[in-house]
């Protein structure tokens, strides 16, 4: 059997006086060791909640949650020395130096003193802080302050790094920087559980990702796996004013999968998109009807997210 | 970032007394160290001091013959209450600097280490203390001038009874800022507390001044009773029953406060 670091069964965690906010409604995931995975999802859809729980710092409404094998309702403490938690906001206060809080953060999971220090230049080469260990942190730029946070939640080598939104606010170079840093976690060992609204970094990083919505997973898989559930070609139209006609009028064809609706354009999954082009355009002559942009692509994980969650991530993100 | 080894990690459970003593020695140097590089502080703490013994003080030379006045020198009433003021502004307002640690996650990373959660209440309310003894220390040198009369035992003991006023009050303003999470709403809540605890305390004005009601109010709040146990010290009173009464009331106070607020900083939801 292959050793699972995140394992979960019908995880739930409400809110409020009487339970009427239900955050996360019955989350079953699985996270293999040694991999990358990413959790997608819009804002609000239970991601963070969910990533609160794994990381003990949410208890869990019912349901059990194993990370690296141990209950984060019983043993908090047993999983805090085992995982790595690096929040969105980061974690380190602007007016320490990088290595001040290394070694801080060294001292609090149990090292003595010149243990930490040692740990902590090793840390700081490691991420290429060497020469600004030293300075305050709020002389760091955004991409250095992150490199710092992944290294503040490796200090104590866990087996399980969690990153909420790690490369959220970079620009693209410190992105590209943030990804290396986190195939280099892999490569030593370590499994990686993000958190990430951009597509192309689930795309490019993650081993496996996991679509949340509602509080629930609706869709688990490989990149790949996940947009050939998709299948076929998507395509396109819009059609100004007449958006919501033209997705029911082709909604109807035998050779359309699916139509969607979204940002006022008509989205339909069909089998043959070549073959499909001329059959729209026809349909929508008859009609009297004449696209204003029309576009045939393979499906992207934005499709993917779009079919499962009935949103744009990238509406989302923006 | 070497995954070799598993670093050796502390083995002892978090609330075990090694853990709850190293981990708040490490908090307190850590927000010691911060707050020494601001050294903003040390100046207004020695300017309002000063301001007080410059512009309030001769108010009370002419108050020190009336019937009620407590005994002493007009210095020696009012310098014990300064030093309760001081700790007492130094140590509700403590809650504010919290909410901008929480701000930066500081607070949030250091809960997913098995760091006690008492230590990050007494490690930082131990610097508090430390900041406000400092004040309290200069104000005790600027007010020998003045006419304040000292005694050495008296003053050991009377800081000490300070830092307990900083235990009580403390832990009380983390744990605040911990559950409200805002400075706009801490704020008044802030205010609302310190106010009556400074006007009923005999800070200002002695309690003994004031109407049998008031004084009965009075005899609930644990400054009035660090205050008079301060003024017994400072004039080496050692019969007055005030310094037991002191000590004992304001350390039941202190140990309560700790242990209410390392509760909410336990409390994972908090």
């Amino acid at each position: 059997m292959r050793e699972l670091v995140v394992e979960t069964r019908d995880l739930r965690r409400t809110f409020g006086k009487k339970d009427e906010i239900e955050a996360v409604v019955g989350v079953d995931l699985e996270v293999a060791a040694g991999s990358i995975f990413g959790f997608l999802g819009p804002n609000g859809a239970g991601k963070t909640t969910t990533l609160r729980i794994l990381a003990t710092l949410l208890p869990p409404s019912s349901g059990v949650a194993r990370v690296m094998g141990v209950d984060v309702a019983t043993e908090p403490e047993e999983v805090r020395r085992r995982i790595g938690y690096v929040a969105q906001s980061g974690g380190s206060d602007p007016r320490m130096s990088g290595r001040g809080e290394l070694v801080m953060q060294g001292r609090l999971f149990g090292l003595s003193g010149a243990e930490a220090r040692e740990r902590a230049a090793q840390l700081l080469d490691a991420v290429d802080l060497a020469d600004a260990g030293d300075r305050p942190i709020d002389t760091y730029s955004g991409g250095m302050r992150r490199r710092l946070d992944v290294a503040l939640g490796m200090v104590h080598r866990p087996g399980l790094l969690f990153l909420d939104e790690p490369t959220t606010g970079l620009d693209p170079q410190a992105r590209a920087r943030m990804w290396d840093e986190v195939r280099r976690l892999r490569e030593t060992g370590t499994s990686v559980f993000l958190t990430t609204h951009y597509l192309d970094e689930a795309d490019a990083l993650c081993d496996r990702l996991a679509i949340i919505d509602h509080g629930k997973i609706v869709a688990e898989g490989t990149a790949d796996e996940l947009k050939k559930a998709v299948a076929g070609d998507v395509l396109t139209i819009g059609v100004d004013g007449a958006a919501e006609l033209v997705a029911q009028l082709l909604g109807a064809q035998p050779f359309v999968r699916e139509a969607g609706l979204a940002d006022g354009v008509v989205r339909l999954y069909v089998d043959d998109g070549e073959a499909s082009l001329p059959l729209v355009l026809r349909l929508l002559d008859g009609q009297g009807l004449a696209p204003q942009t029309l576009a045939l692509h393979r499906p992207s994980l934005d499709d993917v997210f779009l079919r499962q969650t009935g949103r744009s991530l990238r509406e989302e993100a923006a | 970032m070497t995954a070799a080894a598993p670093a050796r990690v502390g083995t002892q459970h978090k609330d075990s007394p090694m853990r709850l003593f190293s981990d708040t020695w490490l908090v307190f140097r850590r927000s010691l160290g911060l707050t020494i590089r601001q050294p903003a502080w040390l100046v207004a703490g020695v300017v309002q001091p000063f301001v007080y013994l410059l512009l309030f003080g001769p108010l009370l030379n002419s108050l020190s013959g009336v019937p009620g006045f407590p005994p002493g020198g007009a210095f020696n009433v009012f310098v014990p209450g300064l030093l309760v003021m001081t700790a007492l502004f130094g140590s509700t307002f403590v809650g504010f600097g919290f909410i901008d640690e929480m701000r930066h996650g500081v607070v949030e990373r250091m809960r997913v280490t098995p760091m006690s959660r008492t230590a990050a209440v007494l490690g930082r309310t131990l610097r508090d203390v430390c900041v406000f003894g400092v004040q309290g220390l200069i104000l005790v040198v600027l007010a020998i001038p003045f006419g304040l009369t000292i005694n050495p035992i008296g003053l050991v003991v009377a800081f000490a009874l300070l830092g307990l006023i900083g235990l009580v009050l403390g832990p009380v303003s983390y744990a605040m800022a911990l559950v409200i999470g805002s400075e706009d709403a801490l704020a008044p809540l802030t205010q609302a507390i310190a106010l009556p605890l400074l006007l009923l305390s005999g800070v200002m004005l002695p309690m003994s001044l004031a109407p049998d009601w008031l004084r009965t109010i009075a005899t609930l709040n644990p400054l009035y009773h660090a205050t008079l146990a301060i003024r017994a010290l400072f004039n080496a009173d050692w019969s007055s029953p005030d310094i037991v009464t002191g000590l004992v009331t304001t350390g039941i106070f202190a140990l309560l406060s700790v242990f209410v607020a390392s509760r909410a900083f336990n409390r994972q939801t908090a």
